[in-house]
């Protein structure tokens, strides 16, 4: 015994199955064995250490998790990470270049639209998959699209308004 | 959570996902959308030896109409895809409205309208539409393929007429004989929570006559309830106060509610007569603006 501390759990055994899967992530390729019962949100964040996909509810509830799955949104606490093998995901790491942010991470910025941060991924990639589809919504729209996201801070007010902000500037930038 | 371990294979042909399931002899399940799977590995409601994920297999994420009207719904059309149909708001309309109010948007982009009926929850809005509709799932196993009512598709809570080795590759929906009326409402505490009560309405209609009513509800029993026989007091009637309220006292009697932490039995089987006379009203009122 070297330290207090010591991981005693045996490495696994041959008979352990594990899939090869190829994987895009944030435009990445990336090959892994993994066992079919990882979840897709563990290899996210302890595979790959891209901790910015948060575990919320772990009961596929509150979106904290979600991210782009072949560019539509998806809890990823509810995917298998195998299911991934062949497909593209989409991170909240993935969303600014060093040097700019996405108009959505600079919406919530302007328009206040974040507290404490726990859901803010989960709410910008759902937003991101909304304006892809409708880049011209209302505040109704905008609200149906994240009424699978929950937020136990901001009351949803400026989170509603930084997506309509980034609309606006998409919209601008376009033209 | 984490569930416990299993082996994964996501074939690429229907009859290499049926040859996986037939030699794992029942230790395998299908996982489709996964928005009710994966929560119950987790949980370990469910522990099989061999998932058999249906999400690679080609040519399943269609929904189309028959030129006779017939709806056949493949079995990786998701949620959403219903939802943002061209072809339901006018020859589906239960199926229109229902789309919308099942689950959340997100879980929406995943779950599959055949994967929820294949689940068989009490609650699953998708059966009841279903039942109303008098539909029917297409089995493809070993020996090929068998079709299935929808009355002796769903066995009890949680359980299907499908044997192992079977997998559900389409949901067959009948066109109305007439004009296709029907509706969906569902109580729901907030987004994504199930049903505390919903109602099913599906009628064909003849001018203003009734020909055939159908209707169903999830929530308000032990299973989905079939309410045809109920809401066949229509047939033969046009769509007035008093018939609309025989209707709606005749399936509200059918449900079989429980008082839990959604409500107690009365407040439910209310919603339900409330739910079936605001359906019928509307079809009533857009009876007589078409006439
Ligand atoms: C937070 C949350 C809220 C929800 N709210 C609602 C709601 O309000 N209303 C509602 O109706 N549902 C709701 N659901 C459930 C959701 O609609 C699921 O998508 C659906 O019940 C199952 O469909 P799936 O494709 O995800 O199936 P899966 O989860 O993949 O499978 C479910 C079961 O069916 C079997 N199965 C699936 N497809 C086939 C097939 N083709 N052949 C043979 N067997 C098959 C599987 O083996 C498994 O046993 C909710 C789920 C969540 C997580
Ligand atoms: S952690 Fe996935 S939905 Fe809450
Ligand atoms: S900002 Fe705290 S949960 Fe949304």
């Amino acid at each position: 015994m070297t330290s207090l501390y010591e991981t005693v759990s045996p490495p696994p055994g041959d008979d352990v199955p594990t899939n090869r899967i190829n994987l895009t992530v944030n435009g990445q390729l990336r090959t892994m064995d993994v066992e079919p019962r990882l979840l897709l949100v563990h290899l996210l964040r302890q595979g790959l250490t891209l901790t910015g996909t948060h575990t919320g509810c772990d009961t596929s509830n509150c979106g904290a998790c979600t991210v782009l799955f072949d560019g539509r949104p998806a809890k990823s606490c509810t995917m298998l990470a195998v299911q991934a093998d062949g497909h593209s995901v989409q991170t909240v790491e993935g969303m600014a270049t060093s040097s700019e942010l996405d108009p959505i991470q600079e919406g919530f910025k302007e328009e206040h639209g974040l507290q404490c941060g726990y859901c803010t991924p989960g709410m910008m990639l759902a937003a991101k998959a909304l304006l892809e589809r409708n880049p011209n919504p209302t505040e109704d729209d905008v609200r149906w699209a994240l009424s699978g996201n929950l937020c136990r801070c901001t009351g949803y007010q400026n989170i509603v308004k930084a997506v309509l902000w980034a609309a606006d500037k998409m919209r601008a930038q376009q033209n | 959570m984490y569930p416990s371990r299993f082996a994964y294979d996501a074939p690429k042909s229907l009859a290499e996902a049926i040859a996986i399931l037939d030699r794992n002899g029942g230790e395998a399940k299908v996982l489709a959308g996964g928005q009710s799977l994966v929560p119950m590995l987790k949980l370990r409601f469910a522990a099989p030896e061999r998932i058999v994920d249906i999400n690679a297999l080609p040519g399943l994420d269609y929904h189309r109409l028959d030129p006779d009207g017939t709806l056949r719904i493949g079995a990786l059309c998701r949620h959403e895809d219903l939802e943002y149909s061209t072809i339901l708001p006018g020859a589906f309309p239960t199926l229109a409205e229902a789309a919308a109010l099942i689950a959340d948007p997100i879980i929406r982009t995943r779950g599959t309208f055949v994967g929820s009926v294949c689940h068989a929850d009490p609650q699953g809005d998708w059966a009841a539409t279903m039942i109303a509709l008098g539909g029917r799932i297409v089995a493809m196993g070993p020996k090929g393929r068998r079709e299935i009512e929808m009355r002796d598709f769903v066995l009890g809570p949680f359980t299907n007429a499908l044997a192992y080795n079977e997998i559900a590759v389409e949901a067959v929906i009948p066109a109305a004989r007439g004009t296709a009326r029907g509706g969906y409402l569902k109580l729901e505490r907030r987004v994504g929570d199930f049903a505390t009560a919903s109602v099913a309405v599906a009628l064909d209609m003849s001018g203003d006559t009734v020909t055939r009513a159908g209707a169903a509800m999830a929530g308000v029993g032990g299973r989905t309830i079939d309410a045809n026989e109920a809401m066949s007091v229509l047939v033969g009637k046009t769509l007035t106060e008093e018939s609309i309220a025989a209707a709606a006292k005749a399936v509200a009697a059918a449900a079989d509610p429980r008082t839990d932490h959604r409500g107690d039995l009365e407040y439910k089987r209310h919603i339900v007569s409330t739910f079936v006379t605001r359906i019928l009203t509307k079809i009533a009122s857009t009876e007589q603006k078409a006439a």
